[in-house]
């Protein structure tokens, strides 16, 4: 039977690729605009991945890592008090303008991190050592400065070369790996005494304490007691999870959802090609049922149960669905590929195809119901007046 | 008349409302039939005397108001949906008006469904079709689609189709209504063969006067009504009998 029911939808050429084109369609639209939308929350906490650290302490009214309410320089040592604190440091974090060497100017991520430490310096470095950073005026750049703070493209930033923040120095002692900002400015490291020569005074100038527990305390365990010791906000940088509401990267999103049009802009695509995935594929669908009545009809009178039928039907628009999604991912991963080249905001969790997939099998199924009812008050005798 | 005991097709009293009220069309009145093996039986009469209603009621196609329909035993009136289902599947072969071929699929897979629909697997159902498409002559064009074909091999898959299961009973409706002469006749001769073989009857519903010299008995309807049935005097006939000269022939 299901040797039959393929062979009955691939018959019908042009039915076929256009029930394919709606799935290919919707799964596109629903792929493609979920993950850029899924890369944009990305970028929203590239600073808690770009200046890695266990615990965020920031002030009290901050809700989100972009977002910055300075403290005073005494905060560190009141974190370090704690007792279940192994090592806390200063972090400066803000953005800052960078003149090029054409006059030109860019914005950039400024992180000021502890010279002595270097805590929370990139994880890896493409080029230098980070131990340069603690000679005079020196930065790390990422891989986008190369040539977003170039002023010619045919000569890309490399090490040793200079440009200006806020009309100081900064010479180039590495390039690192990073995360994208949401702000898409490069990300740039220092040490938190030059950041705050780079950035335009204020009276309180710390961004945010980073800390780690001592060995044996869990990461929440050590944000309660900083919390309750110092009055300050105390997050734990571990990654999003649906799980994890108190984590500075699932709050950091949930702000931004909640905060912005973002979800509504997209959400409004994702629920246009739902839209018209169930459209073109349930009418086309139930204009193919439609089409083969006559034959769905007589393989009734000849005895084929309803159920029989309707697994036929459901084989057919299921398949329909996985020819379509199948396209459809193969085509969003080539988007993936060629957004990516181009600094896109690219990101897609493993539930997200898993999803998609789940929704088109559903709206094949709804498709395939509307089907099966026609089918279902088709007389078999009516095969004879036909 | 054939003594009833014999008959695998009993029908008594049916009758046959379609609608209601105003409505209603009393599309079999009081209808009383029986077939019998070795015969092919002919229902003719116009255009909405019932002839096909009778024929799908037969074929466990359409529940009747009242009366009993008994086919091989079996109180088709009072059976159910899903049991009625079985039993057409293997008892009866179907040939339709328009021969109802899957367009989509070859020959021989269109004659390979009713083995399909039984739970056969589908090397022994094309194996088979196969066999019964050699039978009326069409071997070596199994893996051709139906549009490939004249009105007359379509029809000859059908039957085809309809015997490959070798059901009991065959079902026809206006089998030669889209046939030249030629090829009714071939389609006929077929249908002898059938009926001819032990255990099984052939009904077939015609408006085709051409045709008729080839029934064993002959049912007149008219308005829902069985006005008569007419033994014909031969069995077999020796040819095709042309009472209107075909525009093909």
């Amino acid at each position: 039977m299901i040797g039959l029911a393929l062979k009955m939808l691939f018959g019908d050429t042009a039915k076929y690729l256009m029930l394919v084109f709606g799935i290919f369609f919707a799964t596109f639209l629903i792929l493609q605009q979920l993950a850029i939308f899924c890369g944009l929350m990305l970028w929203t906490t590239s600073t808690l991945k770009n200046v890695n650290a266990p615990i965020y302490v920031v002030d009290p009214q901050v809700s989100q890592v972009n977002e910055t309410t300075p403290m005073r320089d005494t905060d560190v040592a009141r974190v370090r008090s704690v007792s279940n604190v192994r090592w806390a440091m200063p972090l400066f974090n803000g953005i800052q303008r960078v003149k090029l060497d054409n006059g030109a100017f860019k914005i950039i991520q400024l992180a000021g991190i502890d010279s002595a430490s270097l805590a929370g310096a990139p994880a890896t470095l493409v080029e230098g050592k980070l131990e340069d950073l603690r000679l005079p005026n020196t930065v790390i750049i990422d891989k986008l400065a190369v040539n977003f703070l170039s002023s010619d493209p045919d000569k890309p930033i490399k090490v040793g070369d200079q440009f200006e923040i806020n009309d100081i120095e900064a010479r180039v002692v590495g390039i690192a790996e990073s995360m994208r900002s949401f702000t898409g400015g490069p990300y740039v490291w220092t040490t938190y005494e030059r950041a705050l020569q780079y950035a335009p005074p204020q009276r309180k100038m710390l961004s945010a304490v980073i800390a780690a527990p001592m060995p044996g305390v869990t990461l929440e365990a050590a944000a309660a007691e900083i919390e309750k010791q110092t009055g300050l906000r105390a997050y734990v940088n571990r990654d999003f999870s649906f799980d994890a509401p108190d984590d500075f990267n699932t709050m950091t999103v949930f702000w931004f959802v909640k905060n912005t049009s973002i979800p509504i802009s997209f959400g409004t695509t994702v629920i246009v090609g739902l839209i018209v995935g169930i459209a073109i594929s349930c009418q086309t669908f139930y204009a193919f049922v439609l089409d083969n009545l006559k034959h769905l009809g007589a393989l009734k009178a000849m005895g084929m149960s309803n159920f029989r039928l309707s697994m036929m039907l459901v084989i057919q628009s299921m398949t329909v669905g996985l020819v379509g999604f199948g396209i459809g991912l193969l085509a969003t991963a080539g988007f993936t590929f060629t957004a990516i080249k181009n600094g896109a905001p690219f990101f897609m969790p493993t539930i997200i195809p898993f999803a998609v997939f789940a929704a088109i099998q559903l709206i094949c199924l709804f498709a395939a119901t509307l089907g099966i009812i026609r089918l279902s008050l088709y007389e078999p005798a009516a095969v004879f007046r036909t | 008349m054939k003594p009833a005991t014999d008959a695998i097709v009993q029908v008594d009293n049916v009758e046959k409302t379609f609608n209601s009220g105003v409505n209603a069309i009393h599309v079999m009145k009081n209808v009383s039939l029986a077939a019998y093996p070795g015969e092919i039986l002919m229902l003719v009469g116009p255009s909405g005397c019932g002839k096909t209603t009778l024929l799908s009621a037969i074929a466990g196609t359409l529940k009747v108001e009242s009366g009993s329909i008994i086919v091989f035993g079996q109180p088709l009136h009072s059976m159910s949906g899903s049991a009625l289902t079985r039993f057409r599947a293997n008892n009866i072969g179907f040939i339709f008006q328009q021969f109802n071929l899957i367009p989509t699929l070859s020959i021989a897979e269109n004659v390979s469904v009713p083995l399909l629909i039984q739970g056969h697997s589908n090397r022994h159902a094309i194996k088979a079709a196969r066999e019964a498409l050699d039978s009326v002559g069409l071997a070596d064009r199994w893996r051709e689609r139906p549009n490939k074909l004249s009105g007359g091999q379509q029809q000859r898959v059908a039957i085809a189709r309809a015997l490959v299961h070798q059901p009991p009973l065959v079902i026809c409706d206006e089998p030669t209504a889209a046939l030249d002469s030629k090829n009714g006749e071939i389609v006929l001769d077929l249908f002898l063969n059938v009926a001819r073989t032990p255990g099984r009857a052939v009904i077939i519903v015609t408006h085709d006067n051409r045709i008729l010299s080839y029934a064993d008995r002959i049912a007149l309807m008219e308005d829902g009504e069985i006005l008569g049935v007419t033994q014909q005097s031969h069995n077999i006939p020796p040819k095709f009998i042309h009472e209107h000269s075909s525009p093909t022939s």
